[in-house]
């Protein structure tokens, strides 16, 4: 039991990653991730969320009914995301206003449903906890990662401290404006991507089209 | 059937829910009604615990612009602190007398703007800052040395492209010269009508002659860098982002004009310089 634990908490992180494997949450890791800070507030509030929110649907999923158990998650899920906005408005309102809407779009990211219906609803609750807080984790690192590299060579600082001297106040570093826009996560998480899957080929995923030539005849 | 399923308290019925089918509608219906009440207590009093709280950011967020259009913003410093360089008073448009009033600190002006005691409806015509009502007295916060007006903050707003926009737009003591503007409240989007944030953009209001001598508002913001005579009242508009800027310029006109400020700030230019209590 104790193994299981530790696979459910741990394996979301690399071996079955939401982001580069399962290729979810991908709109959320483009929009905030031009600098460190509002991505680690993201990455906490998105593992709040999505621990709790397995959990308490674990504990629930017994009792509801499988023609409603969506609107459930959802109620669930929405009103976790409207406390998590509430405490970072009240305590962190300068990332919350960064943030603007993508703390409320975690309503709608697919991670979070999506282990809710996988995982939530059919174990109970500790093991689901465990899910959602691995997943979550698992989110936070890309976040962080793709964070990282984008405010420091787009910008040369890392979490507001000037790391690398710009070109523009007398030193050497010229930032990478690309870095800064939203396309530049796509490369970045592409590139994980490819690192991950080029290091553990099991998570290569088979061709669904083998391109082959066809015949005239057999064409029907 | 049993009365008490169809209520659905939470913990209690359990006993008659076991006798429903897995599928029946009544369970479905109580079961969700349950999850909705306890997740309706939870937000709620998540909002209501915090309310106090937030609402001292968002003054807090407001000082900060006050300071920023002021041009005496120290980021190293905390903001509360800063503001107490400020004198707060509160004046009423029609007169730009200095009245005793709402705290001018703590003032909304979109709540006062819609209560009906405190403010009037803004003819159509004269309404070219799409604000609609119009507060009868408004804030204005001041920075005074050895006795003289410094610098003059006043509360602006209007519509942009999507939203609302709330700012400030600083004049110096003369009541004619822009010293800076900022904002803390809008949803234009980002990277186009967002540019109003821009510190660079900001940057060029600075020094601009918003008022002629006679009171009648010049300030203009134009296609392309400002050249020639009007250089010294046009400001250079946001490329992507024409109805925004436009709608900055629509404010700003507005409330320097004789239904905004322009009352307030011809008593301040004939009184120049004067402290606020003898005006």
């Amino acid at each position: 039991m104790k193994a299981e634990s530790k696979r459910t908490l741990l394996d979301p992180i690399v071996e079955n990653n939401p982001v580069i494997l399962q290729v979810l949450g991908i709109c959320s890791a483009l929009a905030v991730t031009s600098r460190l800070l509002p991505s680690l507030i993201m990455s906490l509030a998105l593992t709040a969320v999505i621990a709790f929110s397995c959990l308490f649907i674990s504990m629930v999923r017994k009792a509801v009914p499988g023609n409603v158990r969506i609107i459930v998650q959802m109620t669930i899920i929405a009103s976790l995301v409207i406390v998590v906005d509430q405490l970072l408005r009240a305590y962190l309102p300068e990332v919350s206003r960064q943030l603007s809407v993508f703390v409320g779009l975690i309503i709608t990211n697919c991670i979070v449903l999506g282990r809710a219906e996988a995982y939530s609803m059919k174990n109970g609750p500790w093991l689901s906890f465990l899910d959602g807080l691995g997943h979550g984790l698992g989110y936070s690192a890309i976040l962080i990662i793709v964070a990282t590299v984008r405010e420091l060579f787009g910008t040369g600082s890392l979490l507001g401290q000037q790391l690398l001297p710009l070109k523009s106040t007398g030193g050497w570093y010229e930032p990478n404006g690309l870095l800064v826009l939203a396309p530049s996560a796509f490369f970045l998480i592409a590139a994980i991507i490819w690192a991950v899957r080029a290091w553990k080929p099991a998570q290569q995923e088979k061709p669904e089209f083998q391109i082959r030539v066809v015949h005239r005849t057999e064409v029907s | 059937m049993p009365p008490d399923a169809a209520t659905g308290e939470p913990g209690g019925p359990m006993k008659a829910f076991r006798t429903l089918p897995a599928d029946s509608p009544v369970r479905a219906f109580a079961i969700v009604i349950a999850v909705c009440v306890v997740c309706s207590v939870l937000v709620s009093s998540a909002a209501v615990v915090l309310a106090p709280i937030q609402h001292e950011n968002a003054l807090k967020v407001r000082k900060r612009q006050v300071l920023k259009a002021a041009g005496l913003l120290d980021p190293g410093r905390d903001v509360v602190e800063q503001f107490s360089q400020m004198t707060p008073r509160m004046i009423r448009l029609d007169t730009g007398e200095y009245v005793e009033g709402d705290d001018p600190v703590d003032f909304d002006v979109a709540t006062v703007s819609r209560d009906p005691d405190s403010s009037s409806a803004v003819p159509a015509e004269e309404d070219i800052a799409k604000i609609r009502r119009r507060p009868a007295e408004m804030p204005v916060y001041l920075v005074e040395h050895n006795g003289k007006v410094e610098t003059i903050v006043l509360p602006v707003h209007g519509y942009g492209l999507w939203s609302t926009l709330y700012g400030f737009l600083a004049l110096d003591g003369d009541g004619r010269t822009v010293k800076g503007i900022s904002f803390y409240q809008h949803a234009e989007t980002p990277g186009l009508g967002a540019e109003i944030d821009n510190p660079s953009w900001q940057g060029k209001w600075i020094g601009k002659h918003a008022l002629a001598t006679d009171g009648s508002v010049l300030l203009e913001v134009v296609k392309g860098e400002p050249r020639g005579e009007g250089a010294g009242h046009q400001v250079d508009g946001l490329a992507g982002a024409t109805l925004t800027a436009r709608g900055v310029e629509n404010l700003v006109r507005y409330w320097l004009g004789e239904q905004g400020f322009g009352p307030y700030l011809a008593r301040l230019r004939t009184t120049e310089g004067a402290p606020p209590d003898e005006s």
